[in-house]
């Protein structure tokens, strides 16, 4: 039972780190690059940027969600 | 790391574990954690319009993970969500339209705090009442036994209000609708007023309104703890949505703050849907008690100083 645990901590500790470094290089490339468009779309086509941001937060919340299933899939299986 | 839109400096690690806190309430308890993430982004000199409208956009992403988790694991009744989702935008709309009423009459700040504090209270009393009752109800029973492990893994429920569920739920009036997932049948107009009462404090208080929500579907409803956080989850999706479209609309989403506090949350929110799958009903109820007594604190505090966060 401990070493179930120990091991599934150990893929957690792993998936973070991981995940961290996607999520910085995520930051520098994606976010810096659609900061200036989406500033634009904000100031004139609110209804546009409304829809964009929208589309966003959902697009990020499917594509993290599939990373962290895909990394967590990986991890666990050489403790197995 | 600078945000143009809501003219603000805030260090993206700080929303990150601002958004894993969120994730994990949120996964745990099927709430959207607006009364954390306001006071925190208006703590990083985020102004409120800012602070609220880009909570939303946060709260969108954080709920789909989150009722992604819980759909996997049998947690959401789509039907009953799909229903909800009509009454709770129908009921934000007249919470935002009375909320513009007090505005006009100059007392709008006095009037929703002190609501907001008797609701948070009340729920919290009543909350903490009932899970405690259910579990001395069921101590023969609670230590974990094979058949209790069974218990949680199907998801059954115990509640000491449990009679009064019943009552509501015998009430027949036309239409009825049957909930398979959930494993009731009730009024279509139960399911709209709880609907409409959720949206409404959504409105008017602000956030997903997951603190009345998550207890009425399982007080009114009598729908299972763990379905109703994974239902309530998924409703919060959709009401959301239309949320952050209209403060898109009128200018107060900062959608790049979003991002960044969503990418702590997704972490979080899956942290917390696994979490649930080791208590039972009442247990989670219990653990929710102290999360309306933080919005309430907050409320108190803010009248007292007059500090705005």
């Amino acid at each position: 039972m401990k070493q179930g645990a120990a091991r599934s901590l150990r893929a957690f500790a792993a998936e973070l780190a991981i995940y961290a470094v996607l999520v910085t290089g995520y930051f520098f490339l994606v976010l810096h690059v659609l900061g200036n468009w989406l500033y634009q779309l904000e100031t004139q086509h609110r209804v546009l940027y409304a829809v964009v941001a929208i589309l966003l937060i959902a697009g990020q919340a499917v594509v993290l969600d599939a990373v962290t299933t895909v990394l967590f899939r990986l991890l666990r299986r050489p403790w197995r | 790391m600078s945000h143009v839109f809501s003219n603000s400096h805030i260090n993206p690690i700080y929303l990150v574990v601002v958004g894993f806190v969120i994730g994990i309430l949120g996964g745990f308890f099927g709430v959207g954690g607006s009364f954390i993430a306001g006071p925190a982004l208006r703590l990083m000199g985020v102004d409120w319009n800012y602070a609220v409208g880009t909570d939303l956009a946060h709260i969108v992403g954080k709920s789909i993970v989150a009722a992604r988790k819980h759909r996997t694991l049998g947690n959401v009744d789509l039907k009953l969500g799909m229903i909800m989702a009509l009454g709770t935008i129908a009921g934000a709309e007249g919470g935002a339209q009375l909320i513009q009423a007090l505005k006009r009459a100059g007392n709008v700040n006095s009037v929703v705090s002190w609501v907001a504090i008797v609701v948070y209270l009340g729920i919290s009393i009543f909350m903490l009442w009932e899970s405690y009752a259910t579990l001395r109800l069921h101590k023969g029973r609670s230590r974990r036994t094979v058949s209790d492990v069974k218990a949680v893994e199907s998801k059954a429920d115990h509640s000491a209000f449990g009679p009064v569920t019943k009552k509501i739920q015998r009430m027949k009036i036309w239409p009825m609708i049957s909930l398979p997932t959930s494993g009731i049948q009730i009024s279509l107009w139960t399911i709209l007023v709880v609907a409409v009462v959720g949206g409404f404090f959504s409105g008017f208080l602000g956030g997903g309104a997951g603190y009345i929500r998550m207890p009425s579907m399982v007080y009114v409803l009598g729908v299972p703890t763990h379905l109703a956080v994974g239902t309530d989850l998924f409703e919060i999706v959709i009401s959301a949505s239309y949320g952050t479209f209209t403060h898109a609309i009128k200018g107060n989403v900062d959608i790049l703050i979003a991002l960044v506090m969503h990418t702590g949350a997704v972490i979080g929110a899956q942290i917390g849907v696994v979490a649930t799958q080791y208590f039972a009903g009442p247990k989670i109820r219990l653990a929710f008690v102290p999360l309306p007594l933080i919005g309430a604190a907050i409320v108190i505090y803010t009248l007292v100083t007059g500090h705005k966060f």
